[in-house]
């Protein structure tokens, strides 16, 4: 049966995989000599090469953020933020040229654990070196090089993500216009890191994860991931959205999402209500498709996120030179980053007297309202893109003229 | 346009940085981006506003006002404007405190509530005045501190707020010699641009 594909999508898309031979020293010293980036396109690079837009992914994202894959499975989900992405959505593809990449040490294609470490001829699991917000910008900006674009009209992205956007605007200032900062922090606080390390403990700990060799026994740590990830929904979700998720009728929330599965309380260790089904459905779901060591990898990446400690722990001095445009986006219940930290990012955008737009977007959404269809939010983002994209065609058009 | 907006555009330099409180849609920071090169930045609490302020390209931030500036540096802008704002919020004399410490200069519009019209109808009527400038009701009123020409003068001179300018208009933001004699009778709207 054919994919019914709606008319504002992209459509079928088709990723790429691109080698790079120069090596990157990373910023724990240790070098990577050469690496592979997975990528997605969608939309035409104008005349000037001036409509290029970068999209960041999080935790869990990848290359795949719009589109289909054509996989054959008529119920195939379309890319992450598909919501945003395509002919007439907030980042339109009519007007922008965008890209988007799996980041290194990810588990989608590009370099990362998972792949085979030539030195050994296994997987690097463990041995993968820990890569850094910083690195991954690095090889972001190489990739746009290999792309050839000079300057990106926009740099975006969700939390993780709006931390590669704000380190593109500390180490390439004059390689961006606009920077899109979405549900993100200057750095992690001491909870933020205390829920990663449980995250973390769950999966070491898993007799199944072999000190990070587990594909060598042909295993994977289910259990461990699986609680990781469980860990990670709930900090994601707002408690209103979680007793929202759990009622059958318009009381929606009425009965604090308590809901039981059966209709009776069982007196047993296993599941009685809904919320514990739904989080090892979700948690399990993920196992099987995300590595483990990508997760640890990834944790340790955001805990290490802090761009203010070469400025002497004055992050307005990072932001000292270039003249990007920011936009900063955060929503009420989000409690991973809170709109407080949003506005951290602002303050400090502020005393380095940078032009700034901030939007305290009101959404239950919790932290995952970024990837969410709140109006108030898709409307602001559009509103913002769309003066890009008319700065981008006015460039472009004095190209022509000229 | 609305005429108190023409009139402080001459008062803003070339090329300054510009801090708008309550910028509303923005459209006027937009004028004085196109027509004075500026640099600005908009604070306003309506989502609407805010959207506008997006579409239209002016740097906005939602915050608000009653809270103060304390995300802005001492002297970090040329100028701070507060149009037709002062009476809608919970301390106007601490806001300007802090437009003073942000600015170099401030510029601030209000209706003057001893314009002649205003005290008639209060006499008259015995009912608070409701008029073009003030159309809303004691109980639904954004404005919650309005205060008459005198009043203000007196507040500059309270706090040593130097005036650098001032002009007392009409509703169609014309001046008469009506008003330069009696501001405070005559005047609807007042324009100043106050320092340190």
């Amino acid at each position: 049966m054919a994919l019914d594909i709606p008319q504002d999508s992209v459509g079928i898309v088709n990723p790429e995989c691109i080698h790079f031979d120069e090596a990157l020293t990373l910023r724990s010293g240790k070098v990577i000599d050469s690496y592979e980036l997975m990528i997605e396109t969608y939309g035409e690079l104008n005349a000037d090469r001036s409509n290029a837009v970068l999209i960041c992914h999080a935790l869990s994202g990848d290359h795949h953020a719009a589109g289909y894959h054509d996989t054959g499975d008529k119920d195939e989900k379309p890319g992450w933020w598909d919501n945003c992405i395509g002919p007439g959505k907030a980042i339109d593809t009519r007007r922008f040229f965008v890209v988007c990449l799996n980041n290194l040490g990810g588990c989608a294609g590009s370099t990362g654990p998972k792949s085979i470490n030539p030195a050994t001829g296994k997987p690097f699991g463990p041995d993968f070196p820990i890569v850094t917000v910083r690195d991954w910008v690095n090889s972001q900006a190489r990739l746009a090089d290999r792309l050839e674009i000079k300057q990106w009209a926009a740099v975006i992205g969700g939390s993780l993500g709006g931390m590669q956007v704000l380190r593109w605007a500390i180490s390439y200032p004059q390689r961006l216009r606009h920077a899109v900062v979405i549900a993100a922090a200057p750095k992690l606080s001491a909870q933020n890191i205390a829920f990663n390390e449980v995250a973390r403990q769950s999966i070491t700990s898993d007799p199944d994860f072999h000190q990070g060799r587990y594909y060598e026994h042909g295993t994977y740590p289910k259990k461990g991931l699986t609680l990781a990830r469980m860990i990670g929904h709930i900090t994601y979700l707002s408690e209103h959205a979680l007793r929202g998720k759990f009622g059958k009728d318009s009381l929606k929330g009425a009965n604090f999402g308590r809901d039981l599965r059966s209709g009776k309380l069982n007196f047993e260790f296993g599941v009685d209500f809904q919320v514990e089904s739904y989080l090892q459905y979700k948690g399990e779901s993920f196992s099987s498709n995300f590595d483990a060591n990508t997760y640890l990898l990834i944790t340790k990446t955001l805990d290490y996120f802090d761009p203010a400690v070469d400025y002497d722990g004055d992050l307005s001095r990072a932001f000292s030179e270039g003249n990007c445009k920011f936009l900063v986006i955060s929503f009420s219940s989000d409690w991973r980053f809170p709109p407080e930290r949003s506005r951290e990012i602002v303050n400090t955008l502020l005393q380095a007297k940078r032009q700034v737009s901030y939007l305290e977007v009101e959404s239950d959404g919790g932290h995952d309202a970024f990837l969410l269809n709140d109006p108030r939010y898709i409307k602001g983002l559009s509103a913002y893109l769309s003066v890009v994209a008319e700065e981008c065609e006015q460039s472009a058009g004095g190209i022509h003229a000229s | 346009m609305r005429a108190d907006l023409l009139i402080i555009k001459d008062w803003i330099e070339n090329g300054s940085r510009v801090l708008d409180l309550g910028c509303g849609d923005g459209s006027f920071l937009a004028l004085l981006k196109q027509e004075k090169n500026i640099f600005d930045c908009g604070l306003d609490l309506d989502p609407d506003n805010i959207q506008k302020c997006l579409e239209a390209g002016v740097n906005v931030i939602e915050q608000d006002l009653d809270k103060g500036l304390p995300n802005f540096s001492d002297a970090s802008f040329d100028t701070v404007l507060l149009t037709q704002t002062l009476q809608a919020v919970n301390r106007p004399d601490l806001l300007i405190e802090e437009m003073l410490r942000v600015g170099k200069n401030c510029i601030i519009t209000f209706p003057n509530f001893a314009y002649w019209r205003y005290r008639y109808q209060l006499v008259s009527t015995g009912r608070m005045p409701v008029a073009r400038d003030i159309p809303y009701q004691w109980y639904d009123t954004p404005n919650i501190h309005f205060c008459t020409i005198r009043d203000f003068d007196a507040l500059c001179t309270e706090h040593y707020f130097k005036v650098l300018n001032r002009r007392v208009v009409d509703d169609k933001h014309k001046h008469s010699s009506l008003m330069n004699l009696w501001p405070n009778f005559f005047g609807i709207n007042a324009i100043y641009q106050i320092t340190r």
